[in-house]
């Protein structure tokens, strides 16, 4: 995966059309950052020496006509450098906050602590975006909860996410493969998790994503690729393999329920769908009850309503 | 050190000299008990109190920081649970800001300083001064209450509706002790204004004001107009989620929006109020060190207000992806720029001091120095956050992280400590160990940059700030980051230690250990309870050295050295204190 950036002091990718304009703007501010600290050094140095005391010429002040010169000099060389790194960061700003006419509406919804994204062809995604290369891509955003904040660090792109409004953002991915996501705008608990991917993939591969690959999957691939995603999962052995049942194998048999009935879960109750619903019921011994309960789903429908061999992405070979 | 052989000369003097007089009564010995210091009315006392209570808080947010940067070390969470990390920071900001670095050096160095700066027994309100300590340390303790009791895990910035639905923890509790300790900032503002406007000394005209004393004039004029805001904000978020009034929670009509205006309103003016002070310890320490006068005293003075006015106008920055309209960000944006002039200008002019200076690498140099160098990268950086097309990009990232660290640590924090080795002689009277007090200057600027240069990268890469486990591709320059907290945190050990041993060690310190010209210098080390024996007349600006004057060959001797000014008060510089060269009277 492609996801961040490649070296240790490398930029993240530039995967959008403003990306690079942000990084020129960026670099420009940096140049006469970095040529300002070493002047302002220097000088403090180079005078700190050449006058250190028991070293004296003699010399008196300057005169007061060469520091109102001087005075003038140093406002006024900051303040145009100021107005042209404006102006430059005022016109990208403005191209980033406009999206262009007819560009395609996904709509996004943030909640404590997921991204679930609709497509404007219908399919719908969690803590997923995937979009097509070269469209100009508008999302028009709202949160369930609390503000959230919807950044993709390769698009250069943030925008936070409001409760009982909506905001939007857009862009145009121009290079395909796999960004992070990131809630940017601190949400509660788990706002370090709820984070994700964005998937730009050439028009074609996405064509078929929407005709199938993606949204027909089986509950079963879906939930696979969701758990695979998981960053306390991502970064297993296991995970870079694509296999989840390596990483669950065993774990729904352990059964270390802090509830006595709980060894017997997998043959009594279903136990994933009871996790989902209310996940306080039955917690594992030497952990927390932190998970939110499900609101508006009840036992027995929506997502539960498949056998927990689904959901829990091993049924293939767990089945009891 | 050339300058040490007739410094040392000096003080052999100086302790012959007292070894023949009876033991001078000063403030830190005119009464003695737990009492005489509780019941004090003694800015200086007061200002001793403060120093303790902010220490304490010092070191109380410097082990949260330490606990974050031990997280962070790898990207998965696994020190401690996400709840527990989310306090940990919210906590850091909390304990630093509002009961650190707000009160860091107006509290402690101004409360000190101003009334001796401007030739004045005490401050104008010498009670209120002391209901300001009590009214902070309340505050404190409150917030010591909430920490003991799990903390609060909002953020610092205590955004709605989380702060006012979601959390679960002791907002309401953290909130009203900001509030109180926020009394206790309006308090000191307040004084320092009346004290600066009603009771400076014949002949000090504002033209001549040292130029601490003009940091915190406009220090407190943020302060008192800025707290007032901040207060009613906490309040009404206290009130949301006692009494589900509507004013911040969408769910009940309220706009949470509305709560970052309110909030950036002040929060952006109490960078300010951090900094501005630090500003005015630099100018002091810059003047001392090169022996001579701030190149441009007139446009530093004026920039601290211009600093102080403008800072009022760009609390929108903070808010550039929030949803507010393209019209305000633009606005917002420039407003922002316009404060990187006042500051450049200042910057400028510290360098321009130095130049044709008498300059001495003593501690507070290297801190002052320090200060300039952090505040520089601190500021371009600012002005990089306030370019509308990075900003979006970096907003909540590290790199904003890093960005105000600079400012506050980098600045805040190094201009309190240059302070506070600039003037521990005239404090304690006592001076501390060079060799260690240079290093660890040294170790802080080296153990700053590792701790938060790496920052300004993972920020541009994209890691967002308040995460609790982040993607393994940036775990390098994490570590690093924490790497260098370590030595930085070691850097603020060493002071802390011998500091506290100069105290009962340190060898005795003479008046004017710098040959400073500062007025505070003209009276003996410690000073006695009312400051001056008698109330000194003014006939010339802060920095009357001679090489301002033009006097040749004037510059090895120290002004407290000097024949023609050594009269008055304890050797005081020419032109100040009664019988001083220039044609001053004593009063």
């Amino acid at each position: 995966m492609s996801a961040g950036p490649t070296g240790v002091l490398s930029p993240p990718p530039e995967a959008s059309d403003i990306a690079p304009r942000v990084d020129s703007l960026f670099g420009f501010t940096l140049v006469y950052s970095v040529f300002f600290t070493l002047l302002i050094a220097g000088l403090l140095f180079a005078f700190g020496l050449k006058y250190r005391r028991g070293r004296q010429t003699g010399e008196v002040a300057r005169s007061r006509r060469a520091s109102a010169w001087l005075e003038i000099v140093w406002s006024v060389v900051p303040l145009g450098i100021m107005l042209i790194t404006y102006g430059w960061g005022a016109r990208v700003y403005l191209d980033m906050a406009r999206p262009p006419a007819g560009a395609d509406e996904y709509f996004v919804v943030a909640r404590q602590w997921m991204w679930k994204v609709q497509h404007p062809e219908g399919p719908r995604e969690i803590n997923e975006l995937h979009v097509p290369v070269g469209r100009a891509i508008k999302l028009t955003m709202t949160s369930e909860d609390v503000i959230h904040s919807f950044y993709v660090p390769a698009f250069r792109m943030k925008m936070d996410v409001l409760p009982n409004r909506t905001t939007t953002e857009w862009f145009r991915a121009k290079k395909p493969g796999v960004y992070h996501l990131f809630c940017a705008e601190y949400c509660g608990t788990n706002h370090s998790a709820m984070i994700g991917r964005v998937v730009v993939m050439e028009p074609l591969d996405y064509e078929r994503w929407l005709s199938g690959g993606g949204a027909e999957q089986k509950p079963v691939d879906r939930g696979e690729a969701a758990f695979l995603l998981q960053p306390w999962v991502r970064d297993m052995p296991q995970a870079r393999h694509g296999r989840a049942r390596a990483i669950l194998t065993g774990l729904f048999r352990a059964g270390r329920c802090s509830s006595r009935r709980a060894g017997r879960w997998w043959r009594t109750t279903p136990m994933c769908g009871e996790s989902i619903l209310l996940p306080a019921a039955k917690v594992v011994k030497g952990y927390s009850a932190i998970m939110p309960p499900t609101r508006g789903a009840s036992p027995g429908r929506t997502c539960c309503s498949s056998s927990p061999r689904e959901v829990d992405g091993t049924g293939r070979r767990e089945g009891r | 050190m050339s300058r040490a052989r007739p410094r040392a000369k000096d003080r052999v003097d100086d302790h012959r000299a007292r070894r023949e007089l009876p033991p001078a009564i000063h403030y830190l010995n005119a009464e003695y008990g737990i009492w005489s210091w509780l019941f004090t009315r003694d800015h200086k006392r007061i200002a001793l109190l403060y120093l303790f209570s902010i220490t304490c808080f010092f070191a109380l947010g410097g082990l949260f920081a330490v606990a974050i940067r031990l997280e962070l070390a790898t990207p998965a969470g696994d020190l401690v649970s996400s709840d527990v990390y989310n306090r940990l920071f919210t906590m850091h900001g909390i304990v630093m800001i509002f009961f650190f670095l707000i009160p860091s050096i107006p509290a402690t160095l101004g409360n000190f300083l101003i009334p001796m700066m401007v030739g004045a027994r005490d401050l104008a309100f010498p009670k209120l001064n002391l209901l300001s300590w009590y009214l902070f340390n309340i505050g404190g303790l409150l917030m010591l209450w909430t920490v003991l009791h799990g903390g609060v895990d909002t953020g610092w910035t205590f955004y709605t509706p989380f702060s006012t639905r979601y959390a679960t923890t002791y907002v309401t509790e953290a909130a009203l002790g900001i509030f109180i300790s926020g009394f206790s900032s309006i308090l000191t503002g307040l004084n320092f204004i009346v004290t600066i406007h009603r009771m400076r000394a014949p002949g000090l005209t504002w033209g001549r004001l040292p130029l601490f004393v003009w940091s915190h004039y406009a220090t407190s004029l943020v302060i008192v107009l800025g707290t007032p805001v901040v207060a009613i904000t906490l309040l009404l978020v206290a009130a949301e989620r006692v009494f589900r009034i509507g004013i911040f929670d969408p769910a009940i009509g309220g706009d949470p929006v509305l709560f970052q205006h309110m909030f950036w309103f002040y929060s952006h003016p109490a960078v300010y109020i951090m900094v501005l002070p630090s500003m005015g310890v630099v100018s002091e320490i810059v003047a001392t060190f090169a022996h001579k006068p701030v190149f441009g005293y007139r446009v530093v003075a004026v920039a601290s207000l211009a600093i102080a006015l403008l800072g009022f106008l760009v609390w929108g920055h903070h808010m550039f992806v929030s949803g507010q309209s393209a019209l305000a960000a633009l606005a917002f944006s420039l407003l922002s720029m316009m404060v990187a002039v006042p500051s450049a200008i200042k910057v400028f002019n510290w360098t321009a001091t130095l130049y044709r200076g008498s300059i001495a690498w003593d501690t507070p140099l290297l801190y002052a120095m320090g200060f300039i160098g952090l505040f520089t990268m601190g500021g371009l950086t600012g002005v990089m956050v306030a370019t509308l097309g990075i900003d979006i990009h970096v907003h909540d990232t590290y790199f904003v992280v890093a960005h105000f660290h600079y400012i506050m640590v980098g600045g805040a924090l190094m201009g309190f400590l240059g302070g506070l080795h600039y003037w521990w002689p005239k404090i304690t009277g006592r001076l501390y160990p060079r060799f260690w007090s240079r290093l660890s200057a040294l170790i802080v600027f080296v153990g700053f940059n590792i701790t938060f240069l790496p920052q300004f990268v993972l920020g541009y890469q994209g890691m967002p700030r308040r995460y609790h486990a982040y993607p393994a591709e940036m775990q390098v320059l994490n570590v690093m980051s924490s790497a260098g907290a370590t030595i930085l945190g070691l850097g603020y050990v060493i002071p802390l230690i011998y500091l506290l041993w100069s105290m009962r060690y340190g060898e005795r310190a003479s008046d004017n250990p710098w040959g400073s010209a500062g007025f505070e210098w003209a009276t003996s080390s410690p000073p006695p309870t009312e400051n001056f024996h008698e109330t000194p007349v003014i006939d010339r600006g802060p920095y009357g050295y001679p090489h301002s004057e033009g006097v040749p060959g004037g510059l090895d001797a120290l002004p407290g050295e000097q024949e023609s000014g050594s009269l008055g008060l304890g050797g005081a510089p020419p032109g100040f204190g009664p019988g001083g060269a220039g044609g001053v009277s004593g009063v």
